[in-house]
């Protein structure tokens, strides 16, 4: 019953997003005969969005449009809440045959077990391709009901049309689960289990990361759906900019928590201290990434200074095609990687073609439209807007060579070569981009707007430069290490004392909100830089064949293998080893264990991780040897933790930016009601 | 393409029931040999694996790789000759630093050239004259 009530909401749901679509692009129609000049109200808008009179006419021009087709505009708001409801519970049947064990649906037997643990269970529902396309069009659909609910700023034609796209871009992906995905498939005759979920994937992080990085990916198309709004309406400017940064800021907030889970998860669980692998399906989730904090920065300058306004656009376009290749790649069977779970040749072509549809489309609107969208105002070169140009420049760069390393072996294979692109690769050629993007990033916020003066600047960065020369000379005469992790944690420490500088000399209770955000965002990248850097420079690995009671040195530790006992867990079985590990009189014990899995048949390890002040123990049990020693892998990792929690900065940073902007937005609502009752 | 690798590996491909290569676990005793054999197996790709370089694999054929590279190391042999050993054998495949040739030249240009036209784009967005 379950799965026949999912299937009939998730059609229900489909034609939801049909009728939503058409019921958007009439209304539209009707009313661009209407009597509003758009590109002239703009003008309007962004000239003194806080003049009472302004307010008051932008009121009623609304009125006139809602007399135009008020049946039609008022009929989309409610329609994209209900679509979103109806495959809210469709995600809740699917969940709900998945906790049931049910084993007549297809998907369930495939991935599931009965003797599964309730968490995977639960996430099992998302941890396949069927699932975690189910669970993408879910948050498409709440997040199209959010809109509705609660986007009040734009112009009503504009979040018509900004729906309107919403539905169109929740219609491929209604179409892909229906026609070649259906995840509420019988199976007849059920069999009497399943065949249970890859162990790799029977974590927490299943739980939390496919979740959080799904809803950065929607996030982004909420804010491609407004850049479609504002393309078809003509309406860029720098209403349209302060009405997608929210969405742009929220969905780059769960991106950043996403790759940083993601990565962790990668960490504990690969067993071998990788912490990035510039795999295919890492770089499908970082391109999306680069191209949400370009798209960040750039929508600050046109909320600010009504500048950039095609190239925001276009960025909020690639930032949804990257989103979309994430996807579609990933799931495609393109891409050979632990994430590519359930894949199927004859999905390629549906997918190919949904992506040439979506990048295609949004391409060819932003040509067709990108003549009628004025150019903004330009820049001087030293000003905060330079810098953030000079950002999105250097972000676009990584992005592009992100993107080719990650297609050309596909392409090299189309035409019959074989090759591989991977770590050293992209540290040669993003590494040094990316670390004169941390310098710009340091001198960045120093900057002022419009204009600046070259010596002022310097005088400003004087200490942030010296601190960094400073660790430079200090690493080159103490220690020996590369040139990159070198510059990474000299720049780490310029950039750690540029990013609070805006703080100095500021009255610390009177700065906005969103200024500690940006600070604590910024932070953020210095600190995991130099978690990166610290990793790659000083990490000391130990692989050795250990008797029980010998010691044996990793970094500063000695650590010792007390014994190997036999452990059952909920669906596996283990071999666990206490380990005790000592530095000077601090003792730790760790336990790691090789897992063995039944369902399916798979051998885990399971690494015993010790955290402190200053690095990370991490260890890994390996196979016997038959001289009675044990195989262990140890590794001393200094500050590699910093990796993770820098990255919970930037999105606490970005959580701290979003709140900021609210407050000022709700103040400044607050303000022009009053202006309007004095006005009356 | 699975097929393809292994099929390609089987001249080193141990079968997995023996015990792994001597050196596929265990270090070379100086550090400094150890260290450039690290180095150099973490631009190797696993032929078996999903993605993964010899360096973090568990795989049988990565453990023999791994013997294979400190094996020669320890002989004195250079990085860069191994790995023109393993590519004559293998293929560039086994690479993950693709070796600039006829067919990755486009790769290797592709950040010089996207810098350029940044730069180019960006140029447009700056004024001319300071006023």
């Amino acid at each position: 019953m379950m799965a026949e009530a999912g299937l009939a909401a998730l059609w229900f749901a489909a034609a939801l997003a049909a009728l939503q679509l058409v019921m958007a692009a009439l209304g539209l129609r009707a009313a661009s005969g209407g009597p509003r000049a758009s590109t002239g109200s703009a003008r309007t808008e962004e000239q003194d969005a806080a003049a009472p009179t302004t307010v008051r006419a932008e009121l009623v021009e609304g009125r006139e449009h809602q007399d135009v087709n008020t049946e039609i505009l008022t009929a989309v708001r409610p329609i994209a809440i209900v679509q979103g409801l109806m495959i809210a519970v469709a995600m809740a049947m699917l969940i709900g045959v998945f906790l049931n064990s049910d084993m007549s649906v297809k998907l369930v037997v495939e991935n599931s077990h009965s003797a599964k643990p309730w968490l995977y269970k639960f996430a099992g529902a998302w941890g396949n391709h069927e699932g975690s396309m189910l669970l993408w069009v879910t948050i498409l659909g709440l997040a199209g009901g959010a809109v509705a609910i609660l986007e009040r700023r734009l112009p009503e034609r504009t979040l018509i049309a900004t729906l309107g796209a919403q539905a169109g871009i929740a219609l491929g992906f209604y179409a892909f689960l229906l026609f070649s995905s259906n995840p509420f498939d019988r199976i007849s005759p059920a069999p009497a289990d399943g065949l249970g979920l890859n162990p790799l994937l029977q974590d927490p992080g299943l739980a939390f990361h496919p979740p959080t990085l799904y809803i950065g990916y929607v996030g982004i198309s909420v804010a491609f759906s407004f850049a479609v709004g504002a393309l078809i309406t003509r309406d860029v400017g720098p209403a349209f900019a302060r009405a997608m940064r929210p969405w742009v800021l929220g969905a780059w907030i769960f991106l950043t928590l996403g790759i940083t889970a993601g990565s962790y998860w990668a960490y504990y669980e690969l067993g071998w201290g990788g912490w990035w692998f510039w795999d295919p399906v890492e770089n499908a989730s970082l391109m999306p990434w680069l191209a949400a904090t370009a798209l960040l920065h750039s929508v600050t300058v046109l909320a600010t200074r009504d500048g950039l306004r095609a190239w925001t656009v276009m960025l909020a376009v690639v930032a949804f095609s990257m989103s979309m290749i994430g996807t579609f790649l990933v799931r495609s069977g393109i891409l050979t990687s632990v994430h590519a779970f359930a894949v199927d040749p004859k999905r390629g072509a549906f997918i190919l073609v949904l992506l040439a549809i979506y990048i295609g489309g949004a391409l060819a609107l932003f040509a067709a439209r990108v003549g009628t969208v004025r150019a903004g105002n330009s820049f001087e070169l030293f000003s905060r807007e330079g810098a953030l140009v000079a950002n999105n420049l250097l972000l676009s760069v990584i992005l592009g060579v992100v993107l080719i390393g990650t297609l050309y072996p596909i392409v090299a294979a189309g035409f019959g070569v074989q090759l591989s692109v991977g770590a050293p690769f992209f540290d040669k050629t993003v590494g040094p981009i990316a670390l004169i993007l941390v310098a710009v990033m340091g001198a960045g916020p120093l900057l002022r707007w419009r204009r600046d003066d070259g010596q002022a600047v310097a005088a400003r960065m004087m200490w942030p430069i010296a601190v960094a020369c400073f660790v430079a000379a200090g690493l080159v005469v103490f220690a020996s290490i590369g040139i990159l992790p070198l510059l990474g944690l000299s720049l780490a420490a310029g950039l750690a004392i540029a990013s609070v500088a805006p703080l100095w000399g500021r009255n610390l209770r009177r700065t906005p909100l969103f200024t500690y955000g940006m600070v604590v965002a910024h932070l953020g990248i210095a600190v995991s830089l130099a978690g990166m850097a610290s990793d790659s420079a000083f990490t000391t690995e130990t692989l050795v064949a250990a008797r029980v009671g010998e010691p044996v040195k990793a970094g500063p530790f000695s650590v010792v293998l007390d014994g190997i006992k036999p452990v059952v867990g909920e669906n596996y079985s283990a071999l666990e080893a206490q380990l005790t590990a000592t530095r000077g009189d601090q003792t730790i014990v760790l336990r790691p264990q090789s897992r063995y899995f039944a369902n399916p048949v798979t051998t885990t390890n399971e690494s015993a991780i010790a955290t402190r002040w200053d690095g990370q123990l991490y260890t890994v049990l390996g196979q016997p040897d038959d001289q009675g020693r044990w195989q262990l892998r140890l590794w001393w990792k200094p500050f590699v933790t910093l990796i993770w929690f820098g990255g919970a900065l930037i999105a606490l940073g970005g959580a701290l930016a979003l709140l900021g902007r609210w407050r000022r937005a709700a103040r400044t609502a607050r303000r022009e009601e009053d202006a309007r009752w004095a006005a009356a | 393409m699975a097929a393809l690798c292994i099929a390609l590996a089987a001249p080193v491909l141990a079968d997995p029931s023996t015990p792994p290569a001597a050196l596929a676990y265990t270090q070379l005793r100086d550090p400094a040999q150890e260290a450039t054999a690290k180095a150099l197996m973490e631009t190797l790709r696993c032929l078996v694996c999903q993605g993964q370089s010899i360096a973090d694999s568990d795989a049988s054929l990565a453990g023999d790789m791994r013997s294979l590279v400190r094996e020669r190391i320890a002989k004195g042999e250079n990085p860069a000759s191994i790995r023109a050993w393993l590519i004559q054998r293998y293929g560039d495949y086994v690479t993950y630093d693709p070796p600039l040739s006829a067919v990755t030249w486009p790769l290797w240009l592709a950040p010089i050239v996207l810098l350029a036209v940044g730069a180019l784009l960006a140029r447009q967005s700056f004024r001319r004259r300071p006023r």
